[in-house]
């Protein structure tokens, strides 16, 4: 069972894909867009390569490679040959015939036919458009697996069966259609007895004999189809779709398992926010959903249906949005606001709270107001009361309508039925100015919002105005209060560039920074705010407390893309194990989103989390035999003990408490029977014990950084979107070059795939 | 895979008052029958023993009606004077009434001329009363006194002239035969033990008193007077429970409902208010023609009457539920077919297979789940318009779904007037009016 991949580097690479090992690479040097094998040909694929390299401009052509039968790990293949010309590059537009005889392709409006056996290409152009409006450029096209039809999508959502295209002239073709839209997919059962379809609807079509009238439905599959293909053994499809998932669906149309990962949006309105009950990470999700994910294991925990409508998949439709969501302190309460914009002047705006409900363990609507405010809601936030002080929970929402509005739980049961309500308390307003942002500080007893150029601050007792603060003039766009230590202050931002620290206690200007700051956002465990800025290019980290204007921690060009949201995620355990200049993060860890809705985050990675994928080895090396692929680990292993042994060291020199070393833990945590033998630990524990004059060497290790560039992450797995930076600077280079050293793209490849294989099998053994 | 999510139907809170078991009860009376009497009407009193004739003081008359009769029953006439506050003995057969010249009368239920007759009073006598005792009667009058007297021999046993204004109101204990209670304008509230001297409790209520009403308990008090009834705690020696303002104008009478859970209040602002005796909470009000001066209830509160300044009498009888057995029953599949192996109690070792509960769709979702618009608002738009907030929802989720425009396409005279009445009938309603003018446009538009 081998597996050939390809990729936009030029290479071909043949894998076995039970055990995840790499066995050949071919070089090609094109960029390869598709690729294609056939049953017959064992020694030649077709992949479709751009016609000049390094230029993009829509002539894709198909080639066919031989691949030379050597015995080398890397071996060149350039040996080429032209097939067709001027293809589409989509994967989806050429598909190969019953055994191999032809191949068809489409592009634009018109489908070729190349046939092996005669070196010949028959040409079918449609019209772009008929009388009724049809749009018949092609979008995918599949063969029929054993006779000769050919099956094409097209623009206007038809499908045509091509039959008796060997002949130039006297080729037909029948229409099915039932698709509005684009017919994103195309595939033929094994047996060719069924024709499946998917697209924007989001429904998976079976037609049976191509037949208009005998046709099956998948309905509600989420999103898009963005691929459909069939099993060889013909017990199951699979379809994918655009919002990060796959749906293994049974022959008869029935989901069998759906593989979920983060769902990637086109917009997170919401923001990051924090479930603190589960401390997932909550954002936009599926439409009108919110997705509960789970950072540790990567996992959707669960979707929140917010909105309760019946989407309807149609491209250019306006759906309701779920454009903000906050959480109580304790988790109890959600809070969400769903709008709908049709025009400029017709704003459908719904707010939605939903208690935590112990029994079920999800959330369920208590209350629904229409239309909060008269216009959009720029912010919303809970009290953070105590549960203890068993204070009614508040929410205060601003809006653009120039107020905002406190809701408290009101008791609303009579004699017969208990139940709870949220209703208006008060409105509050300043000039009319737009309300754009509103945050309570820690104790709950001042409320901060500000409007357009002035920050007011509000009694939450008596919702008396205490005090206003307007310097420099700059529409605010950040706003928080200082926590613990800090919490006398009073932080905002302008859209000027400038950042203000007001002290709260004198009512006055503390400090004020020019930074154009993007994101502010404060850690809700300690003093520590991150601010994430922006200037021409690129984003700059800065970690300060408010009693300090000088931050304490600066992190140039974290991303080249604007950062849109970050947030604070309270870790399990604190973590001990960072440097110095980490101290920040050891109690939180700090997420961040970029506006190519990528996810990143900050982490020194603590010891257990290097110490994980080595143990694992050690635990398969012990049943394993001598194998290319245990070649190839222990290869890893010494590079990574290595690395272990320097960062060990410097654990052993900064505590000198031998018995914490992970080496020590790892041996002693570790059942015996899955241990190496003793010959083998014994260097690893002997080293853990020394003290070594390794100091120096061990300071360098922990002061490179390493960045992994999230494109290398984004090839070879596409649901996690995390990219993990492990770095450090050292004080004295403080905004000079840091120094940095990368893995190759190989050895990263390599490390990844180690860490994501699956042991259980071991286990079997 | 998701199942079909319904249109979700946005439900207004209604405002106003809120549908409760109290409501309920209150409002099954049926339509009030309302008698003309010569004046405006003091006291009614119901008699305790069935049929349950009750007693209308008005003007110079006492008129004794029966439960569902119009015209009284019986009528006493012998007055010179206005007579005041008829009152029926615990076993119905003597009624004793005060009256403006300072005379008290005694009746016998059957019988036309008084009885007895207890000269005494200087002035009227605006309260009397029968001790549980059955022979004793107090009274009460504008010459600042009460006294008590002895029914057999019509003699005075003791009098009281502790108030300091006129006596208006009163009432006897139930419990203890020799424990009544007066109510005076001079603004206390006097507990009197016949046995003592002297008044063994006085409460300040603040101002005239109008009405006192004891608890059956015997423990707790109520008086009524200026805008304001108050409960005190006799055991407690005279304690204010609570005092409740909910009249806008002087209260002047009050009433126990038959259970003790319920009080009533009527007030010259023309409102009966009914509070729950447990939170002191109004549970119902009434409203009524005329200011309210005299208001009783029927043991199992089957009549609530009503007396009002300008001398009309307002009979409420309670509604029976007894048509609904007339109805023919229609033949349906016996109880056994339904319940027909559901209380079946799974074995240790069968195995259990959930049959998965189907979703009932209602007509309106089914054809929009099939993406048929035209008819689902045809659907909508036939129910009788008697859920206009579906149909409304479902004109919303066209117009979510961009196809409002065609399900109002292509409708033909009568189906367009069906659509026009709706909208004329609802668009006023600030609840539907954003909906149903953009549909209005989208008609005119056309």
């Amino acid at each position: 069972m081998q597996l050939y991949s390809c990729s936009l580097d030029g290479t071909i690479k043949l894998w076995d894909f039970t055990d995840g090992i790499l066995i050949k690479t071919f070089l090609v040097g094109y960029k390869l867009l598709a690729f294609y094998t056939l049953a017959g040909s064992e020694d030649s694929v077709f992949i479709i390569i751009p016609k000049k390299i390094e230029d993009f401009l829509d002539w894709f052509q198909l080639v066919s490679v031989k691949l030379p039968k050597t015995p080398d790990q890397e071996v060149e293949a350039k040996e080429l040959s032209l097939i067709l010309d001027d293809i589409g590059q989509s994967p989806k537009c050429t598909a190969f015939g019953r055994e191999g005889e032809y191949v068809a392709s489409v592009r634009g409006l018109h489908l070729l036919v190349y046939f092996f056996k005669k070196k010949k290409v028959n040409r079918f152009p449609l019209s772009a458009t008929s009388r009724k409006g049809a749009n018949n450029y092609f979008t995918c096209v599949a063969c029929h697996p054993k006779e000769d039809c050919i099956a094409s999508g097209h623009k206007d959502g038809k499908i045509r069966l091509w039959r008796n295209f060997n002949h130039k002239r006297e080729y037909t073709f029948s229409t099915l259609h039932w698709h509005h839209d684009v017919v994103m997919d195309l595939a033929f059962s094994v047996e060719g007895t069924s024709l499946l379809s998917g697209g924007v609807e989001s429904v998976l079509v079976q037609w049976r004999d191509g037949s208009d009238y005998r046709k099956e439905f998948l309905p509600r599959l989420g999103s898009t189809i963005e691929h459909i293909s069939a099993s060889p053994d013909g017990t199951f499809y699979c379809t994918s779709h655009t919002e990060n998932k796959i749906t293994i669906i049974h022959s008869n149309l029935s989901v069998s398992a759906v593989i979920q990962g983060l769902v990637k949006g086109s917009d997170v309105k919401t923001g990051l926010v924090v479930d603190p009950r589960t401390k997932a990470l909550v954002l936009n999700g599926k439409p009108g959903h919110l997705q509960f994910y789970c950072l540790q294991t990567d996992k959707q925990l669960y979707n929140l249906d917010i909105v309760q409508q019946e989407y309807i998949h149609q491209i250019g439709l306006n759906q309701v949005d779920l454009v903000k969501a906050a959480f109580s302190a304790q988790g109890n309460w959600l809070a969400t606001v769903e709008q709908r914009e049709e025009k400029e002047t017709e704003l459908e705006l719904q707010m939605k709270l939903w208690n935590y409900d112990e029994q079920t363990q999800s959330f369920t609507l208590n209350t629904r107001i229409n239309m909060p405010h008269e216009d959009h809601v720029t912010a919303l936030c809970f009290r953070d009361t105590d549960e203890l002080e068993d204070g009614t929970p508040i929410l205060v929402t601003a809006g653009n309508d120039g107020r905002f509005k406190v809701w408290v739980l009101v008791n609303d049961s009579d004699s017969e039925k208990q139940s709870m309500g949220w209703s208006c308390d008060f409105v509050g307003s300043y000039h009319n100015y737009p309300a754009t942002n509103c945050c309570f500080s820690e104790d709950g007893s001042l409320l901060a919002v500000s409007f357009e150029e002035t920050v007011t601050v509000w009694n939450s007792d008596t919702w008396d105005l205490i005090c206003t603060f307007c310097h420099p003039p700059g529409r605010i766009q950040n706003l928080c209060f200082g926590r613990l230590s800090c919490s006398k202050y009073l932080l905002g931002t302008t859209d000027n560039g400038f950042l203000c620290c007001w002290n709260l206690l004198t009512c006055a200007l503390e400090w004020s920074a020019q930074l154009n700051v993007m994101v502010l956002q404060p850690d809700p465990l300690s003093e520590n705010i991150a601010a994430v800025s922006r200037l021409l290019e690129g984003s700059d980290l800065f970690v300060f407390k408010p009693n300090e204007p000088r931050p304490f921690y600066i992190q140039r060009n974290v991303c080249r893309e604007r950062v849109q949201w970050a947030v604070f995620i309270p870790r399990d355990v604190p973590d001990s194990t960072g440097s110095e200049k980490h101290q920040w993060l050891s109690r939180s860890q700090l997420y961040f989103l970029t506006e190519t809705q990528d996810l990143l985050t900050f982490s020194t990675k603590s010891a257990e989390e290097r110490l994980t994928p080595s143990s694992k080895q050690l635990a398969v090396e012990e049943s394993l035999p001598m194998t290319p692929f245990s070649l190839l680990l222990g290869k890893h292993r010494h590079q990574q003990r290595s690395k272990e042994n320097a960062d060990l060291d410097t654990a052993v020199v900064q505590s000198h408490l031998p018995q914490d070393s992970p080496a020590i833990k790892e041996l002693l945590h570790t059942p015996a029977h899955v241990l190496p033998s003793a010959s083998f630990l014994c260097s690893i524990f002997i080293n853990s014990m020394l003290i070594s004059k390794e100091n120096k060497s061990a300071g360098e290790v922990v002061d490179e950084v390493e960045m992994d560039s999230e494109k290398a992450e984004d090839e070879s797995d596409e649901d996690l979107e995390l990219t993990e930076m492990e770095q450090d600077i050292n004080p004295t280079e403080f905004l000079g070059e840091i120094t940095e050293t990368k893995l190759s793209k190989y050895q990263e490849k390599q490390l990844r795939k180690i860490r994501r294989r699956d042991y259980s099998w071991v286990a079997a053994l | 895979m998701a199942s079909y999510k319904p249109v979700v139907v946005q439900s207004f809170p209604k405002l106003g008052e809120k549908i409760t078991q109290d409501t309920l009860y209150w409002k099954n009376y049926k339509t009030p029958v309302q008698i003309k009497e010569f004046g405006a009407v003091n006291k009614i009193d119901f008699s305790p023993i069935p049929p349950h004739n009750y007693a209308v003081t008005a003007s110079s008359r006492i008129h004794i009606y029966g439960r569902y009769s119009q015209e009284p029953i019986k009528t006493f006439s012998r007055f010179k004077d206005a007579a005041y506050c008829a009152t029926y003995r615990d076993d119905g057969k003597l009624l004793v009434a005060g009256s403006e010249e300072g005379v008290v009368r005694l009746f016998d239920i059957n019988g036309r001329a008084a009885l007895r007759q207890y000269d005494g009073h200087t002035k009227a006598v605006h309260v009397v009363d029968f001790l549980s005792d059955k022979y004793r009667i107090v009274s009460g009058a504008d010459d600042y006194t009460s006294k008590l007297w002895d029914i057999p021999s019509a003699t005075e046993i003791v009098s009281y002239s502790e108030h300091m204004d006129y006596v208006r109101c009163g009432c006897t204990s139930k419990l203890n035969t020799d424990l009544f209670v007066t109510g005076s304008y001079d603004h206390t509230v006097k507990v009197f033990d016949v046995r003592t001297e002297k008044s063994v409790m006085t409460v300040e209520h603040g101002q005239p008193v109008e009405s006192v009403l004891l608890f059956p308990s015997g423990g707790l008090l109520v008086s009524a007077g200026g805008r304001y009834v108050k409960i005190w705690d006799i055991l407690k020696g005279g304690q204010l429970l609570v005092s409740l303002k909910n009249h806008h104008k002087t209260v002047t009478c009050l009433c126990l409902s038959s259970s003790g859970q319920r009080l009533l209040s009527g007030s010259l602002d023309r409102h009966v208010k009914v509070y729950s005796t447990a939170s002191y909470k109004v549970v119902h009000s009434f409203d009524y023609a005329a200011s309210i001066l005299s208001l009783a209830l029927a043991p199992e509160d089957e009549t609530i009457v009503v007396g009002m300044t300008n001398g009309v009498l307002n009979v409420k009888n309670r509604k029976h539920e007894e048509s609904k057995e007339r109805l023919p029953k229609k033949k349906r599949p016996g109880y056994r077919t339904f319940v027909k192996g559901r209380n079946y109690m799974p074995k240790q070792e069968d195995f259990f297979v959930s049959k998965p509960v189907r979703s009932h769709l209602k007509k309106y979702d089914k054809l929009l789940k099939s993406f048929q618009v035209t008819k689902a608002l045809d659907v909508v738009l036939e129910a009788r318009n008697r859920t206009p907030e579906i149909t409304v929802a479902v004109m919303q989720e066209l117009n979510r779904r961009g196809t409002l425009q065609n399900a109002l396409a292509g409708r033909d005279e009568t189906q367009l007037s069906v659509l026009l009445a709706f909208l004329i009938r609802y668009v006023v309603e600030p609840r539907f009016a954003p909906m149903l003018i953009k549909v209005a446009e989208m008609i005119i538009g056309k």
